[in-house]
């Protein structure tokens, strides 16, 4: 099982606000 | 952190997943660095479905304290939304699944507190400050709790 990060922040929120579900933002520097 | 199984299972059942990439996209980095005060790496929000920080986490850890740290904060959203009987069971998970974190002190703490609002049974308060003679007791939390007794 792996995490697929989105980087459509500005969508993830909307789809947030529609499931009713935690957003999850990451700030990484780490290598992709 | 991320690649451990129960971390991505935690994070894929309670959340939905977003990264903003300081180097790949630091245009994403500095619209959302601000607007969510993030100014180090790693920073982990955990964001209500309005998208209001509840819960910050700021620098490295190891696996199971990182984990357990997102399940308090999830655990404190369930609190904030006066959910007690949830809030107390996630609290719970985390002293009986990640007893030697850092969280789990603070978890079994608000554990007792979830369980005292639902009930409104002071004993719960007693009954926690109790365990915390036992376990935990050099911790600040076991101090919090110690007017209890």
């Amino acid at each position: 099982m792996s995490i697929n990060f989105r980087h459509d922040v500005e969508n993830v929120l909307k789809e947030a606000k529609k499931q009713n579900k935690p957003v999850l933002l990451d700030f990484s520097a780490a290598p992709m | 952190m991320w690649p451990d199984e129960r971390v991505a299972k935690f994070v894929n059942d309670n959340f939905l997943p977003a990264r903003v990439h300081v180097k790949e996209d630091p245009e994403a980095f500095k619209k959302y660095g601000e607007q969510y005060n993030a100014h180090w790496t790693p920073t982990v929000l955990e964001l209500d479905p309005n998208g209001e920080e509840f819960y910050r986490l700021e620098g490295f850890l190891p696996t199971d304290d990182f984990l357990a740290q997102l399940m308090l904060g999830r655990a404190h959203m369930d609190f904030k939304q006066e959910k007690w009987a949830e809030a107390e069971k996630r609290f719970r998970e985390i002293v009986d699944k990640l007893p030697n974190t850092d969280a789990a002190p603070e978890a079994m703490y608000w554990a007792g507190v979830s369980h005292y609002k639902a009930t409104n049974d002071p004993s719960a308060l007693k009954e926690t400050a109790k365990a915390f003679k036992q376990r935990y007791k050099d911790s600040s939390w076991a101090k919090k709790s110690s007017i209890w007794v």
